[in-house]
Formats: C-alpha cells, structure tokens, sequence
C-alpha cells in the first residue's frame, strides 16, 4: 500500500496525521482533566461531563452571537471573554448540582452514575428546547482562520494550533493549583484520608464542592476551545463521554501525568490506524486494545498508591 | 427445611398475580396492536431481570447489557434473516440467496460466520452460548483481578461503544446502522400476522417464566445469599474461603443470558434488529427498568420494565419534548428517594397494611420474609 507515494510524502502523510491525532489529543486532554480531577480524586463518576462541556460550548457561541452583533470592532478577541464565562457558568452549575445531588451520593459512586446520566438527558433536553436540535458553529475571528504552510506538502491549520497552546496553558494551570496552590494541597489531603483532612481542620464538604465546580468549569472551557474545531448539538458531549472515561481509567484515575500519557497514547493510535484503514476500524482496534490492556492491568499506567 | 423453598408464601401470590395480569387480562383487554407493544417491552424485563441477579443481588452494576441483548438479538435476527433470503427471494439481487444488504455492500457470497445460522439447533445454542462465553471471558479478566464497581462499569460501557462501532461500520456483514430489517418467517411459519404476534407474546411470557423461576431460585440457594453478603461485605466473604470471583462472574453470566433471551424475542416479536439497541444510551435505559421495579426486587423490576415503558410511549406520543426530562427525573428521583424503587415503596407501604389485614384473621406464615433479604440499600 505504501507503492504508490515517494518517502517524502509518506513523512508528510505521517506528520499531518500525527497533527491530527494532537487535536484529537487535546480535546481529550481538556475533557479528561476536569474528569480526573472530579474521577480521580473524588470517586464521583460523572457522566453528565460532556454536558457541562457543551453548556461551555453554547455559552462561547452565545458570546460569539453578542460581540458581532454589538460589538463588531473588539470580535478578533471575544474567545477569550467566552472561555472565562464558559469557565465561570460550567462551574457555578457544577457546583449547584454537588450541593443539590452529588453530595448525598458519595458513599455511593454506582448511584452518582445513574443521577449524573439522568441529568445529563435532563440538561440534553433544555438545550434542545433553548437552542434547537440543529447543531450551531461559531464564527471563527479573521486570524484564526487559513493555516501556517510548514513545507511545500504540510499545512497546520492554525485553530489547531491555538487549541494546542490553549490546551497546554490549561493543563500547567491545573497542575499548578492541584500541586503547588494551598488549595491543591487541601484537595489531595481529603482524596488521601478524609477523615484526617476534616480531623486537622480542612473543611471537606468545601472542598469537595469547590472540586467539583472546578472540574465542571474546566469542562467548560474545554467545550469552549472545542468551539473551535466542531460544531455544537444538543448531544455532542455524549460522544465524547465513554472515549474520556477509557482516558481517566486507562492512565490511572488519580494521576493528571497518566491522564495525558493515556490521552497521548490514545488519540495517536487512533489517527495513525486511521491511515490505514476506515475510521469506525481505527476507533474499534484503540478501544479493543484500551480495554484489553486495562483487563490485564486494571490499575491504569499511572497508580497512585492510596491507603483505603 | 424452609431454607431451601423457592419461595415463600407472598412471593408465589405475586407470582400468581403477574402470571394472571400477563397472561389473562392483558391479552383479553388489548388489541393485538398493543399486546405487541407489550411484548416488546417484555424482552426488555429478561434484561432487568437479569440485572437483578448481577446488580441487586451480586453488586456488579452493568452499563453493557445491550450488548448481550444485542447478540441475542443478532443471532436470532441472523437466523430469520437468512429463512428471508431464500433463492426465490430474492431473485433480483445481482446475487440471489444472500441478504439484502450483503447485495448493496457488493459481496458475493455469504461470509463464513453466518453460514451456521441456517439451522435453527444452532441458531438457538448460540443465543445461549454466544453471549454466555463472551460474558465468561469478560467476566474472567476483570473479576479474577479485583477490578469491580466502577470500574467494571465503565469497561463494560466501553465494550458497548465498541460493538456498536463495529456493527455500524461492518455494513456489508450486520447491516450497518438500518439493521436487519424485513425478518418474515420462521420455518416456514410467518411471524407477521396478529395470530402469530398473539402466539409469540405468550411464548415470551412462558420465556419469562422461565427464567423468572431461575432467579428465584438463585435467589433462595446458598448461591443467592453468597452472592448478597460479597455484596455487603466482600472481603469477608473472601477471607470464608469462598472464591468470589467465581460467584461473580456466575452472576454476570446468568444476567447475561437473560439478556441475551430478551434480543431474541425481541427479534421474534418485533420482526427487525438494530444497533440502537445495543449502545450506551440503551444500556443504561435498561439499567433505570431494573432501579423503578427496585434492584432487589424480581417481580419488580418486570412491573417497572413495563411501567417505564409504558410511560415513555404514552409521554413521547402526547409531549415529546417532556419525555427526557421525566426520563432524567426518573433516574434522579429514584437514585435519591428511592434506593428500593417500587418494591421498596411496596415494601415500606403497603405489604405492611395488607398484613395487618390478614393477621387480624389468623398468625402469620413463618419462614422468608421479604425483608430478611431486601432490607437497606445495598452498601458500597
């Protein structure tokens, strides 16, 4: 199969796939890392994420309508308002629902999985009644759109481009308020002994809901920088939702190096196998081997070793 | 030796009454139109059913019974598919003699894994052991190595995006996402008219006793409550001697070929097969069949298949938009008020008058009560 193309279009073929496969990377990075924090450290399985996710999305889109229609002149760098609000709005409901829901299930994660399911069809619905079953696109500012011409055979679109730089801005920031902020510290002293965090003073139904608005808005900013690369509907969280839970698990739930080693790994397999055959192929062999390889080793690449 | 009776007294007066609600007065008071509707709602009871034994009973939440619904489901799909190809059939295909859709994806001759299916023998082993074997290995892998709870409910989510994946791309061999569709007779016997619809649905009651009196008994054995205190406390159940892998893949496999009993009926019943039954979505809509009936509940979670179902028709005819968010409420309500769902309130409710009525009369019966099984939510 390779007879037909010269060596060096088979190196282009490989890069522009690889480049694929790191959008592909950073969306599961950005949906990953609010789940890790809200999987990995608080055993709350959510699946209402993708939902959250998209709320950042509508909210962008919603920015996007607003600064075009009033404010045509400041439309290069509405991107960047959208994603704190995406951040702000993901996050206040994220913490609404811990204080409605999720704080009455912690001892139960298989019940936090039936309630989150059920809200994420509720939140489904209220998007298909506010903004309609059609899916919406934002309208990407001049200077993102066209591509950055590497070399005569490689082109690198440049919203992909800004997603990855936004992608690993966010994930240094997480790092550093999960482990270097006093508020991080707090986070993982609950996760290790909850009981010695409340005994020593932390306030632990604080932090957990502050955990988890935490997680819900860093769904939402990744909705919003999905913005930039899709286009949203009603349920296009819900396709993301089992692909971001294989991540989690398959690097170890509480370890943010295993979540991008594992979202790495995974998103590369998949555009790579792409290449070579058809893509509902490609998604079934990464999923096969995800799940083979977590039957053989169900603690993930990276462990945390926890005393329970 | 009350302790090995499949029953006691109030559980076989349930029985009696759901045996004559299904088999007395639902086909006397609906038309065949709706008798069907129930039947198709009844497989779905073989899958809730079995989550009873795998859920309630073993712990073991599985987000991937559409899965083995599905395999039934194909198995027997691939079967009536294949009576429906005959040569005579299908004359104007470029290739008479195999399956439609195999004649729009340009194959030319029947692939090697359909060719048993012209057999009827193994067409039915197989719905038993297909699923069965694909739940052992399953089931092997992750509970040999302590992988459970969450974990194994999130594996088991990813094997039903995987097959759903796999079915959907593999057009040319499943039928891709249409299904397989114009399913007609079986052995000669047409499977479409009202008077065989009516024949097929009390088959599937039969069917569901069956498999009713198998939980049953799983239930009352020393299997059954094994299977209870590794859900209350697994480690202690280990440290007994007892392998609790075993038992729980036992449980997993049970519910399994439940579900798998429920995909073909389904087939039969409702004359086409899908992947829209074998996903996420479907999954876990299954999953809230068996949490409204009550987890711990076998009779219940028949009455809330049928409940949910029914509900879901009558809303999403009349207010299509509501249906989710009652859907979503569901899920909420019972997770936070209900742990026992319907059998809870039951239970809680309105068992405890009944009996009130009957011992004013005369002393209550000894043995199982309801409540020395199905007492609390179960701890995780």
């Amino acid at each position: 199969m390779f007879g037909d193309y010269s060596l060096g279009d088979l190196g282009s073929i490989f890069v522009m796939q690889g480049f694929a496969g790191l959008i592909l990377f950073s969306v599961y990075v950005l949906m990953a890392l609010g789940l890790a924090i809200i999987f990995g450290q608080m055993g709350v399985i959510n699946m209402a994420h993708g939902e959250f996710m998209i709320l950042g999305a509508y909210v962008t889109w919603m920015t996007s309508n607003f600064f075009q229609t009033y404010l045509p002149s400041l439309f290069s760098g509405y991107f960047f308002l959208a994603m704190i609000l995406a951040f702000v709005a993901s996050g206040a409901l994220g913490m609404l629902v811990e204080w409605v829901l999720i704080r009455h299930l912690y001892k139960r994660p298989l019940d936090t999985l039936l309630a989150t399911w059920g809200l994420s069809l509720m939140l489904q619905q209220a998007y298909r009644s506010v903004f309609g079953a059609r899916e919406v696109g934002v309208e990407l500012p001049q200077w993102m759109l066209g591509s950055l011409h590497v070399s005569d055979s490689i082109e690198v679109p440049i919203n992909g481009v800004f997603v990855m730089c936004l992608t690993v801005l966010i994930t240094v920031g997480v790092a550093y308020v999960m482990y270097k902020s006093r508020w991080g510290r707090q986070v993982r002293a609950v996760v290790q002994n909850r009981i010695m965090a409340g005994a020593v003073g932390i306030n632990t139904e604080k932090v957990d809901r502050y955990t988890y608005g935490l997680g819900c808005g860093i769904a939402g900013v990744a909705g919003s920088a999905f913005t930039m690369i899709g286009s949203t509907g009603p349920t296009s969280g819900q396709l993301y939702i089992v692909d971001t839970f294989l991540v989690v698990v398959f690097g170890g739930a509480a370890s943010l190096l295993g979540t991008i080693a594992s979202a790495f790994s995974i998103s590369q397999t998949q555009s790579t196998l792409e290449f070579f055959m058809s893509g509902s192929m490609a998604k079934v062999l990464t999923l096969l081997a995800v799940v083979g390889i977590l039957m053989l080793r169900p603690q993930g690449l990276f462990a945390l070793k926890v005393r329970k | 030796m009350t302790d090995n009776r499949f029953f006691n007294r109030s559980e076989l007066i349930g029985i009696l009454v759901l045996a004559v609600f299904l088999v007395v007065v639902l086909p006397l008071t609906l038309d065949v139109f709706r008798l069907n509707l129930v039947a198709k709602y009844l497989t779905y009871a073989f899958v809730a059913l079995g989550l009873v034994v795998c859920w309630g009973y073993g712990g073991i939440l599985s987000l991937g019974q559409g899965v083995f619904f599905g395999l039934g489901g194909y198995c027997m799909a691939m079967f009536l598919k294949l009576e429906a190809s005959s040569v005579e059939n299908t004359k104007i295909q470029s290739t008479p003699g195999i399956p439609d859709f195999m004649d729009w994806n340009q194959i030319t001759s029947l692939p090697l894994f359909w060719k048993p299916f012209h057999s009827l023998t193994f067409t039915i082993a197989a719905i038993i052991l297909v699923p069965g074997i694909f739940a052992l290995i399953i089931g092997t892998a992750m509970f040999k190595r302590r992988v459970g709870g969450t974990y194994f409910a999130i594996i088991t989510q990813a094997v039903a995006a995987i097959l759903t994946i796999l079915i959907v791309g593999q057009q040319g061999y499943t039928g891709g996402i249409n299904g397989m569709t114009d399913l007609r007779t079986l052995k000669g016997w047409d499977i479409r008219p009202d008077h065989a619809k009516v024949v097929l649905y009390f088959f599937e009651v039969g069917c569901l006793f069956v498999c009713i009196m198998i939980a049953q008994f799983v239930r009352h054995s020393k299997l059954g409550r094994i299977l209870v205190a590794m859900r209350e406390k697994e480690d202690r159940v280990r440290f007994s001697g007892y392998s609790v892998a075993n038992f729980k893949i036992f449980a997993f496999c049970i519910a399994a070929v439940f579900a798998a009993i429920g995909g073909a009926m389904f087939a039969l019943n409702v004359g086409f097969m899908s992947p829209s039954f074998v996903g996420i979505v479907p999954s876990i809509e299954m999953v809230i069949y068996t949490a409204v009936g009550g987890r711990l509940s076998i009779l219940g979670a028949i009455y809330g298949t049928l409940l949910v179902n029914f509900a879901k028709t009558s809303l999403s005819e009349t207010f299509p938009e509501l249906w989710l968010f009652g859907l979503g409420g569901l899920f909420i309500a019972v997770v936070l008020a209900f742990p026992n769902g319907l059998a809870g309130i039951w239970g809680d409710y309105v068992q405890p008058r009944i009996d009130r009525l009957i011992s004013s009369r005369k002393p209550k019966p000894e043995g199982w009560t309801d409540s020395s099984v199905a007492d609390g939510a179960p701890a995780e």
